[in-house]
């Protein structure tokens, strides 16, 4: 399967198309909604059944992989941040705590992002290991303190209270707690929530998209004219760089083509969950509506489109 | 009926510091508060609203709380020093209370 076809199984895949019609749908100002509580239920689920399976998938992993990923991703997420601030500052007038805000959202990951690109990755037959999920979770927190570090210190800040909340992040437990579940209970396990977890998970997606596709064309409606066009291409050219230096790394560590993608998803995705809430503890002088608009309605549709099957295609022809 | 004057303190606030406002409030033993989620507003950083929003930090709430006049210097000071860098509103009223007592 070639770019093209890639593209366009991702494109026309119903995940997808649901998400687009969610966009179009805050785009035109339609009143459709997905209830908050009901949003919130399916993000749990979701979560839930990507930290299992990929703890089931584990069983067949090797532990030194493992351990390997998950120090290239948390090297790639502290190290991202300082890119993404440099060439803010360099292009833009972004001030330095707002450019040390949008940069640490730079260099977390989006777990909407990730269960997408782990979901087309299967449809493509380039599944990635199970270890990923472990990976990702390792991700969010390293780019909150290099945003820190950029910002420098600020009046009033606890380190050491913002580590305690950033490391006990409802998604972050539920992950790593599903996934020991997955790991613990193994093919068993698997047998007992495949009817939840596997059969009906592609069904969730699709709901859950349309309702980040409705949430994220909202932000760009609300939010868009806060953004300068320098900013605005900071949210596109941002992924492209974090999805090379993923690559990178998952070339020099030797990951298989499906993982090494799946590297270069997260690596590429901006943090719109943990993340603002964090720098809203730390760097609370910096404008929240810029990075959250620019992460949720700029890179994340820019990832979910376009960037996925292109790091599944790149990453097939140089790790395969 | 017979009433008192107290002092009614209310705090629009972000959600990611609320937990460290309710124990910060909690230390200073505050005979007791009420929070109550808000729905959408527009400050000096623009527009927002608590409909489809996935972060909750573009979620606000509203606290309030009511006091004695004598534990409202301190109990401002300690809110400020929390509060003063971030999104919200703090005011302060008077108000007229049943059974004083409790306050």
């Amino acid at each position: 399967m070639g770019l093209f076809d890639l593209a366009l199984t991702n494109l026309v895949s119903p995940p997808i198309l649901f998400f687009a019609l969610g966009l179009v749908a805050a785009l035109i100002r339609s009143d459709l909604a997905v209830p908050e509580a009901v949003a919130k239920s399916l993000s749990i689920f979701l979560i839930m059944a990507i930290g299992f399976k990929g703890g089931v998938e584990m069983a067949s992993a090797s532990l030194s992989d493992a351990a390997m990923a998950i120090g290239a991703g948390i090297l790639i997420s502290f190290a991202l941040p300082f890119i993404s601030f440099g060439l803010l500052r360099a292009t833009s007038r972004t001030g330095r705590v707002d450019a040390a805000a949008i940069a640490a959202h730079y260099g977390s990951i989006s777990i909407v992002t990730f269960i997408a690109a782990s979901d087309a990755g299967n449809a493509m037959g380039l599944a990635a290991a199970g270890f990923m999920v472990a990976v990702a979770a390792a991700m969010e927190a390293p780019a909150i303190f290099s945003g820190l570090i950029l910002a420098g210190k600020q009046e009033g800040q606890s380190d050491r209270e913002l580590f305690r909340e950033v490391a006990v992040n409802g998604s972050i437990v539920l992950l790593v707690g599903a996934f020991l579940i997955g790991w613990a209970t193994g093919e068993t396990g698997r047998e007992v929530v495949e009817p939840l977890f596997y059969d009906v998970f592609r069904g969730v997606l699709c709901i859950f998209l349309l309702d980040m596709g409705l949430v994220a064309g909202r932000g760009l409606v609300r939010q868009a004219g806060a953004l300068q066009w320098p900013v605005i291409l900071h949210g596109l050219y941002m992924p492209v760089i974090g999805a090379s230096l993923g690559l990178f790394i998952a070339w020099i560590i030797g990951l298989a083509p499906g993982t090494g993608a799946l590297l270069m998803t997260l690596s590429a995705s901006a943090s719109y969950i943990a993340v603002p809430a964090a720098m809203r503890l730390a760097l609370p002088k910096a404008k929240p509506a810029v990075a959250l608009t620019l992460s949720l309605g700029v890179t994340f549709p820019f990832n979910l489109v376009f960037g996925i099957p292109i790091y599944f295609a790149i990453a097939r022809a140089v790790l395969g | 009926m017979e009433t008192t004057t107290k002092k009614r303190l209310e705090i629009v606030i972000e959600a990611p510091v609320l937990e460290r406002l309710t124990r910060k409030l909690d230390a200073l033993k505050l005979s007791g508060y009420t929070v109550m989620p808000a729905v959408s507003g527009r400050g000096r950083n623009g527009s927002w609203s608590r409909k489809g929003e996935i972060s909750d930090s573009q979620r606000m709430f509203v606290l309030f709380a009511v006091l004695d006049e004598a534990a409202l210097a301190k109990v401002l000071d300690e809110v400020y020093a929390l509060v003063s860098s971030q999104i919200g509103i703090v005011t302060v009223s008077d108000v007229e209370v049943v059974r004083a007592e409790r306050f």
